[in-house]
């Protein structure tokens, strides 16, 4: 498949040249003008816990109330996340349902470094990070290699595999895991600056800090001739071989990015939840990724993290609300309908009634 | 030996348990392209009315009659979301599965509301609950009421599939769809039919289930749909029999696993997945051989027939 004897023809880019060709004035402005809108998300996301607003509904207490800004972290960790997973799915075309298995390899992979190895935080996330990318490596090209059943085949194993490591979880070998109890963060090994309620300030600041990394990455990442290749691959995976470049290989490195960034979203998550939940493990969270993904706009650049914010905020907030219903219920509704009623997600229902 | 009997005996129930739920995800997914993530959703739903109707009538007549509203459940509902979902939705595969996805969320979670996320007794009759002394070995009873089921159903799909004419239509239209298409065959509504058998298997499933666990809880059926997809997987869709024959393979190295390797049943399945997969050539490069053989022939290359 790949010693076909085409002359190296890159995938069609879009020339970038052309757009520079005014004056440097204009282009220098021009070039900023991409980067306006995440640096005023970002500066307001980074200045949120100096307003001690209070909006009634929506929040139980001040903007800059430990409450409040925990759910905030949990939402940016939860959109960073949904991005991750989305670098498969929306950009590659890949429909993995193994994501939890490395947000759960994270969150356990780190507390267990930290009780049992004695490490501290960093070098315990580091060292979980390097495994977890490993583990990827071997687990995704296994996966990879089932496309006998198409893509679907990739869908199924990949599900296989995290519903192992969530019974794996749940059995408790050893008292390892703490079963269905989950495990408390080791508050031993983490620094000061981010333990107790005083301080979710600085876990929110981390949270913003991992979605800035991921968001960094992604958007780098698919501009880039990789990034071509996986659109490619997302729409015409044969004409990809057929250019000489290997599917396979550009399929299995997108899912190794997006594991590892998975694995550093399980420390956040380990971190802004003070403990390594069970839940995390389980088919079921990677299908809560999926449906942020698509709420949001699979993809877009905004589109994911919307989608996972403000999923979050709903999950968390229905069940405060005391509706009589479970929050799934109404969000797994929700989305059943945006399938039909917003296909593009919910970012591309503004743009769809501009044109 | 009692306890290898009886290991088997539990294995092949378990497996005939996996086999009927597998069976209705196969075709559909064989005929239709869906992955039905709702599968589980459907046995849920299914094991608690059933659960309502044994109660209510209670015994053995509650138990028959349990089963058979289970299935009507199962078939009904099936066929409604086939007619007001997936049917909009033919040929967008990938949105197919992400509406099954959000009812795989969102039915749960009702169930949950309704009856609470607590597991539930199932009521077995009393001519159910007990065991069987075989070759020294006490298995009870209703593994082998799952066996004879299983075997029904088997030869019942083999008998559709074969001898009628919409067996006829769903054997071809998985073999070809586009061609059953061209010759003027309206595979839509094969495609409803299939959708709701599945639904129906499901829903005898789930009562079986509902026996075999002697319990219900509202993410029943969503565990038991991953192993139902390993099935399918290590089956493959070419034939019914190879997927009871791979839902078999599977129930029996689960137990075995759970009893010889320490309660690791599960990891044991998922490690069968993962060698039969790797043992298995690639899609499309074949055996080294064959690979061998393409590369030293010509360097015309695949792709000249391929339109996705």
């Amino acid at each position: 498949m790949t010693a076909t004897r085409t002359p190296r023809a890159t995938p069609a880019a879009p020339a970038p040249a052309v757009k520079d060709a005014p004056d440097a004035r204009d282009g220098l402005l021009r070039r900023l003008r991409p980067a306006t809108v995440p640096v005023a998300v970002l500066l307001v996301l980074a200045l949120l816990p100096y307003s001690a607003l209070d909006i009634p509904v929506l929040l139980d207490g001040p903007v800059n109330s430990p409450g409040s800004l925990q759910l905030f972290a949990l939402c940016l960790v939860f959109g960073a996340l949904a991005l991750g997973y989305d670098l498969m799915f929306g950009r590659t075309g890949l429909l993995s349902f193994g994501h939890a298995l490395y947000i759960a390899g994270g969150s356990y992979g780190t507390q267990l470094a930290m009780t049992e190895l004695g490490l501290g935080l960093l070098p315990a996330a580091l060292l979980t990070l390097v495994l977890g990318a490993l583990a990827a490596l071997v687990l995704g090209a296994v996966s990879l290699r089932t496309l006998a059943l198409g893509s679907v085949g990739f869908a199924m194993v990949t599900l296989a595999f995290a519903q192992a490591g969530s019974i794996y979880v749940e059995r408790n070998p050893g008292g390892l895991t703490g079963g269905e109890e989950g495990l408390p963060l080791y508050v031993d090994g983490v620094p000061d600056a981010l333990v107790g309620v005083q301080n979710t300030v600085n876990v929110y600041w981390l949270a913003l800090a991992y979605l800035v990394l991921v968001a960094g990455v992604v958007w780098t990442v698919t501009a880039r001739p990789a990034g071509r290749v996986w659109q490619a691959i997302r729409d015409n995976e044969q004409r990809v071989a057929v250019l000489g470049r290997s599917p396979f290989a550009h399929k299995l490195g997108a899912f190794v990015l997006a594991s590892s960034l998975a694995v550093l979203g399980g420390v956040l998550h380990l971190l802004v939840t003070a403990g390594a939940t069970p839940h995390t493990s389980t088919p079921e969270f990677t299908l809560t990724l999926l449906v942020m993904v698509v709420l949001g706009g699979s993809g877009t650049r905004w589109g994911p993290i919307v989608g996972g914010v403000l999923f979050t905020y709903l999950d968390q907030r229905l069940g405060g609300w005391d509706l009589g219903v479970e929050p799934m219920l109404i969000l797994g509704s929700l989305f059943v309908l945006a399938v039909y009623l917003a296909p593009g997600g919910i970012t591309a229902l503004g743009r769809r009634r501009n044109a | 030996m009692d306890t290898l009997v009886l290991l088997t005996l539990t294995g092949l129930g378990l497996g005939a348990l996996y086999f009927l739920i597998a069976s209705g995800l196969a075709l559909i997914f064989g005929l239709m392209d869906v992955l039905n993530f709702a599968h589980g959703a459907f046995l849920t739903v299914s094991v608690y009315t059933a659960w309502r109707t044994a109660e209510t009538v209670g015994g053995m007549p509650g138990l028959l009659l349990a089963a058979v509203v289970g299935t009507l459940t199962g078939l009904l509902l099936a066929a409604v979301v086939e007619l007001v979902l997936i049917r909009r939705l033919y040929g967008r595969v990938k949105e197919q599965i992400l509406v099954t996805v959000g009812l795989s969320l969102a039915v749960p979670a009702l169930v949950q509301t309704v009856w609470g996320a607590d597991a539930r007794p199932f009521p077995v009759p009393d001519a159910l609950s007990g065991t069987m002394g075989i070759l020294g070995a006490r298995v009870p009873v209703n593994r082998f009421l799952l066996i004879a089921v299983a075997l029904l159903v088997l030869a019942g799909i083999h008998l559709f599939l074969s001898r009628t004419r919409y067996g006829l239509i769903v054997r071809a239209g998985v073999e070809d769809r586009a061609m059953v298409t061209a010759l003027g065959i309206d595979v839509t509504r094969a495609f409803t039919l299939v959708f709701a058998l599945g639904g129906a298997l499901a829903g005898l499933a789930g009562v079986l289930g509902g026996l075999y666990f002697g319990s219900l809880s509202p993410h029943q059926g969503t565990s038991l749909l991953v192993f139902a997809f390993v099935v399918v997987i290590i089956g493959g869709l070419v034939s019914i029999t190879n997927v009871a024959l791979s839902a078999l393979t599977v129930g029996l190295v689960q137990q075995y696993a759970n009893y010889y390797a320490g309660g690791y049943g599960d990891l044991a399945v998922v490690a069968l997945l993962a060698a039969v997969v790797l043992s298995r050539p690639a899609a499309g490069t074949g055996s080294p051989l064959t690979r061998l053989r393409r590369a030293l022939s010509a360097p015309r290359t695949r792709s000249a027939g391929g339109t996705a």
